[in-house]
């Protein structure tokens, strides 16, 4: 019988490739966070707050465009609509009777990678093992932020440009896999694509933010996808 | 006016943290409606792809460069490449084609 301690124990031996592959990708975020106007200091403590890749870029990219609150937490919430669905998809894995802080734990430890882990490890889902495994990663995950600040304008400008990509591949990773298994997914990959190509260049809609255009773009597509194509009930909760 | 960064920062900390722990501690029960469920499923591909093309493009110094990294990414991807050897391989495949183009 593992004891809590060894379930955190674990979850931290489990966080570190995960944490030196944050680090690097933090770096790549860490130069459009200087791009934005942040400080060094100030991306480490976003970056340890909030701990989100995609989440993070829209909110740096928003306030460097000068947005309002309000369009700030409607593109984070849509942004990270995905936490949401893997907060259902832990329920069903979390035993009966788990108390509400625990579960709060369980939720704080959400991210891409670490609801992987969690999610493939066998047995009811503990706040522990995340917890472990945030504990690693997400300091990483800030230091690589505020290196990435502070080293942006150091390194020659080929390397930052090589390096600034790091992010969109983590985003390729993330969508492209369940893409190949569900070809409904590559379906609504390829409109977005064409979609958000043709908005960008085309008149009107290129003159609205690029964080007002991904809302209209995310809406509209995931409406029409979710009529086109509906999810039966069975599906749920299998979307990862 | 642009709101003072520490705000803005506490912010996308709370609507995120929010995401992370609503389902858990409020709704219990899987949402039953099949349009809502299905509009779900869809919404983190649509915004990751929305968010990555074409502005990978204007990353690079050279747009081609950005959509070598494009190509080789998704192709990597494809193939069963983890995150981080998709994200490196975008970030060489930029560096090599740039010695070249720029």
């Amino acid at each position: 019988m593992q004891t809590g301690k060894d379930i955190f124990l674990k979850g931290m031996r489990d966080g570190i490739p995960i944490g030196i592959g944050y680090f690097a990708v933090a770096f790549s975020l860490g130069i459009i966070a200087k791009k934005c106007g942040f400080t060094a200091i100030q991306g480490f403590f976003a970056s340890l707050s909030t701990y989100a890749s995609a989440g993070q870029y829209i909110g740096f990219t928003l306030y460097a465009a000068d947005a309002a609150l309000v369009q700030l937490i409607i593109m984070t919430v849509i942004t990270n609509a995905r936490y949401l669905l893997m907060g259902f998809a832990l329920n069903q894995r979390i035993p009966e009777g788990t108390g509400r802080f625990r579960r709060f734990l369980i939720g704080l430890t959400i991210t891409d990678e670490i609801f992987g882990i969690t999610i493939a490890r066998e047995g009811p889902v503990v706040p522990n093992y995340g917890l472990g495994a945030a504990l690693v990663a997400v300091p990483l995950w800030s230091l690589g932020t505020a290196l990435g600040i502070y080293m942006g304008n150091v390194l020659p400008l080929n390397v930052v440009s090589a390096l600034s990509v790091a992010l969109y591949g983590m985003f390729l990773a993330v969508i492209i896999p369940p893409a190949r298994k569900d070809k409904k997914i590559l379906a609504c990959i390829i409109a977005a694509f064409a979609a958000s190509y043709a908005c960008t260049y085309a008149p009107v809609i290129s003159q609205m933010s690029s964080g007002n255009r991904t809302i209209l773009l995310t809406v509209v597509l995931s409406t029409l996808a979710a009529v086109i194509f509906p999810k039966k009930k069975k599906e749920a909760g299998d979307a990862d | 006016m642009q709101t003072n960064v520490i705000i803005w920062i506490a912010v996308m900390a709370l609507a995120t943290c929010a995401c992370r722990v609503v389902p858990l501690i409020l709704i219990k029960k899987p949402i039953e409606n099949v349009f809502f469920q299905s509009f779900l499923y869809y919404v983190p591909y649509v915004t990751l792809a929305v968010m990555t093309f074409p502005a990978i493009l204007e990353a690079t110094q050279s747009p081609i460069a950005g959509a070598g990294a494009l190509a080789a990414g998704i192709a990597l991807a494809w193939i069963g490449a983890n995150l981080y050897q998709v994200a490196v391989a975008c970030c060489v495949t930029v560096f090599v084609l740039e010695l070249f183009l720029c």
